[in-house]
């Protein structure tokens, strides 16, 4: 019976399975919820829906299937008014000493005052079917007979649970991530290198039957460290400039990167690495640490983890004095050729998408100068730059071994 | 049997609909929700008002799946072994239940409370899978596997520091406890402070509410943090006046208690000091 109601929900992009449609068939078979819609909607989504995000869809998707509504078309509706917008109208409404007033208060108050405002108005925005009004067929406005309407203020949804997926309470929520933190975890994991170190609290048991045997049979306890997470990793993120779009997908990374290795050290810079980098970017760049420094600080077993767009004029790559911040008495080209030479676990993830590398010079350069170790930064290249890291290291030993 | 809330712990009706589906249909139940608005009690809650024994299970981040079942005490034994002790012979001796045993044994429905699932290493919860799909789970040691008499009704809370994986997911109810409106908190309020006045419950909830509101504020107030703040404003014995006076003005009352992070206060500060300005 609610087979359509499920591939409604299928169609909006909301990840359920057959087994959570199962599991609500038996909620209902087991008499759960009462035969009335409330109910159902709270079992549904109890059932169906297991991420907050999620919610708003989830209620578009209960109202289309249950009001027999329109599927609203995708161009105009797509998420509903966007706020911009309303901010937009709201300023074509105002003047400017009542904006000042106005922005101390906080975005639903606006709303309702823009609502008065409305009303206030001349007739032909009332009743009128196209724009914000009040009494109209528009899907703005309030008191309209539009049943997909969103309602601007107006006297409010008092309480009553059946409106409540129009409310549409969890739009905040909504929030599309491509590759989330737990993607990319679970790519860095791979980078794992387990080591024993710190204090001995974990009983070996193997070490221990030994130990004792030798003893002559009277025990002898074995303890061992707990095994950690070894890998050491620094890495490197462009700031600034042509990196503003990729914010986003810096701080993911970041944020994944955090909790996933014990040692992780981080510096700035911008655009390319040059004689100074910095750590601590609120700071505006003001405390500079010598990347002397830096190369002499960690021994070459860290891995190095380059993140930039390397979209540059190629003189900031290979001239002296082509930063384009201060004058680099040594050209970016050849700090970078140190920095390859201390650090051989080395890759650079560019944010930028991988067809337009060819294109801009200045990637191709440092394409070159790090071996064809770029990768982009979506899942599949995550895996590869980690597998690159983690495969140069095997072969490191290998060729020890040899020796 | 049906939960409906209690007495100290005021639900809404889609919260209540998604713990009792989890009790019919004996699947565990995953909370969700900001800080500070009652996941961990729920559990507590739940129990208290169905009579059922509670278990509860904090999660930190070195927590393995197998702590929730048993651990193996192979020290103590090996000593004992050594001292001559009795009972050395008997493995289940040096076997410590862990929480979901417990629970499993039970004569009665039990809870177990997961608490904060999202603190452990990411792949705890596929490893917790097979225990929560078939409730038992067998004991290497002792060769016997542990059934579960009558399913529990696990509760598990998560803060969101991590995504949960799929898998796990799909055999869960979820439930995302939104911050609780005007009307819902005045209630809530109304549970721990039944005697406050009227008129300070209102003043200090639009205090609390506008202070929520305040743009680019890095911690918000939660519902305990409100509770807290507002057993001091009874304690200090300020009235609703000096609250609403010093609002338009300056930071709130013993603010201490709403605003935990320093730059928070600091923004505050600042804004009040442009307010107090402008009138």
């Amino acid at each position: 019976m609610f087979v359509e109601f499920f591939y409604e929900l299928r169609d909006m992009k909301i990840p359920v399975t057959i087994r959570e449609y199962l599991m609500l068939l038996e909620a209902l078979d087991k008499n759960v919820c009462d035969a009335n819609v409330d109910d159902f909607y709270f079992l549904s989504r109890a059932a169906l829906v297991k991420d907050e995000r999620n919610f708003d869809r989830f209620d578009q998707a209960f109202g289309t299937f249950f009001r027999g509504l329109e599927r609203r078309s995708a161009e105009f509706f797509d998420d509903a008014i966007p706020d911009s917008w309303l901010r937009a109208v709201t300023q074509r409404m105002f003047s400017e000493e009542e904006l000042k007033k106005l922005e101390k208060l906080g975005f639903e108050e606006l709303m309702e005052e823009l609502q008065k405002r409305l009303e206030e108005q001349d007739k032909p925005h009332s009743g009128g079917n196209k724009w914000i009004g009040t009494g109209g067929t528009s899907p703005f406005g309030h008191s309209g007979r539009n049943p997909a309407g969103i309602r601007i203020g107006g006297e409010g949804g008092g309480g009553s649970a059946t409106k409540v997926w129009k409310k549409r309470e969890f739009r905040n929520l909504t929030g599309e991530v491509e590759i989330g933190t737990r993607n990319i975890k679970i790519a860095l994991r791979r980078l794992r290198k387990f080591a024993r170190e710190g204090a001995a609290d974990e009983f070996d048991l193997d070490e221990t039957i030994s130990s004792t045997a030798r003893n002559a049979g009277l025990l002898d306890v074995k303890m061992r460290p707990e095994r950690r997470n070894r890998v050491k990793v620094l890495m490197f993120i462009d700031v600034g400039g042509t990196m503003d779009p990729h914010v986003k997908v810096c701080e993911e990374l970041f944020s994944a990167a955090k909790t996933e290795f014990k040692h992780l050290e981080y510096y700035y810079f911008h655009n390319f690495l040059y004689e100074r980098v910095w750590r601590d970017n609120r700071r505006g760049r003001s405390e500079f640490v010598p990347t002397w420094d830096v190369l002499n600080t960690y021994p070459s077993d860290y891995k190095v983890i380059f993140v930039g767009d390397a979209t540059m004029s190629p003189y900031e790559v290979t001239e002296i004095g082509g930063s384009v911040e201060h004058w680099n008495d040594e050209s970016g080209a050849v700090w970078f050729q140190r920095m390859i030479e201390q650090f051989p676990d080395m890759v650079w993830l560019n944010p930028e998408s991988q067809e337009r590398w060819p294109q801009t010079m200045s990637t191709q350069l440092i394409y070159k100068l790090i071996g064809g170790r770029m990768f982009p930064t979506t899942l599949n290249g995550l895996d590869q730059a980690m597998d690159t890291l983690r495969k140069r290291n095997a072969t490191n030993l290998q060729s020890i071994r040899v020796h | 049997m049906k939960f409906t809330g209690t007495d100290n712990y005021v639900t809404t009706d889609d919260l209540n609909m998604a713990v009792n589906a989890a009790i019919t249909l004996e699947r565990p139940l995953l909370v969700k929700g900001e800080p500070g608005t009652g996941k961990t009690l729920l559990a507590i809650e739940v129990a208290q008002s169905l009579g059922m024994p509670l278990f509860e299970w904090h999660i930190k981040s070195t927590t393995k799946a197998r702590h929730g079942l048993y651990e193996y005490d192979a020290v103590s034994r090996l000593r004992d072994s050594q001292l001559g002790e009795e009972g050395v012979g008997e493995i289940r001796n040096y076997i410590d239940k862990g929480p979901l045993w417990h629970a499993f044994e039970c004569e009665e429905q039990a809870v177990v409370l997961i608490d904060e699932i999202d603190k452990a290493d990411i792949e705890f919860p596929n490893d917790l899978l097979q225990e929560l799909d078939r409730m038992e789970f067998s004991v290497y040691e002792t060769q016997e596997t542990i059934k579960a008499k009558q399913r529990p009704l696990m509760i598990i809370t998560s803060n969101n520091e991590k995504e949960l994986p799929d898998a796990f997911l799909r055999r869960c109810f979820f439930h995302y406890i939104q911050f609780p409106e005007n009307d819902t908190m005045e209630k809530i309020v109304k549970v721990h402070f039944p005697d406050i006045k009227n008129k300070l419950l209102k003043e200090a909830l639009d205090v609390f509410y506008s202070l929520r509101d305040v743009n680019g504020i890095k911690k918000k107030p939660s519902t305990s943090e409100l509770l807290d703040w507002i057993k001091l404003l009874l304690v200090e014995d300020i009235d609703e006046d000096a609250i609403k006076a010093n609002a338009s003005k300056a930071i709130p009352q013993l603010y201490g208690a709403l605003l935990k992070n320093e730059q928070d206060v600091q923004m505050f500060e600042r804004l009040a000091f442009l307010s107090r300005r402008q009138g």
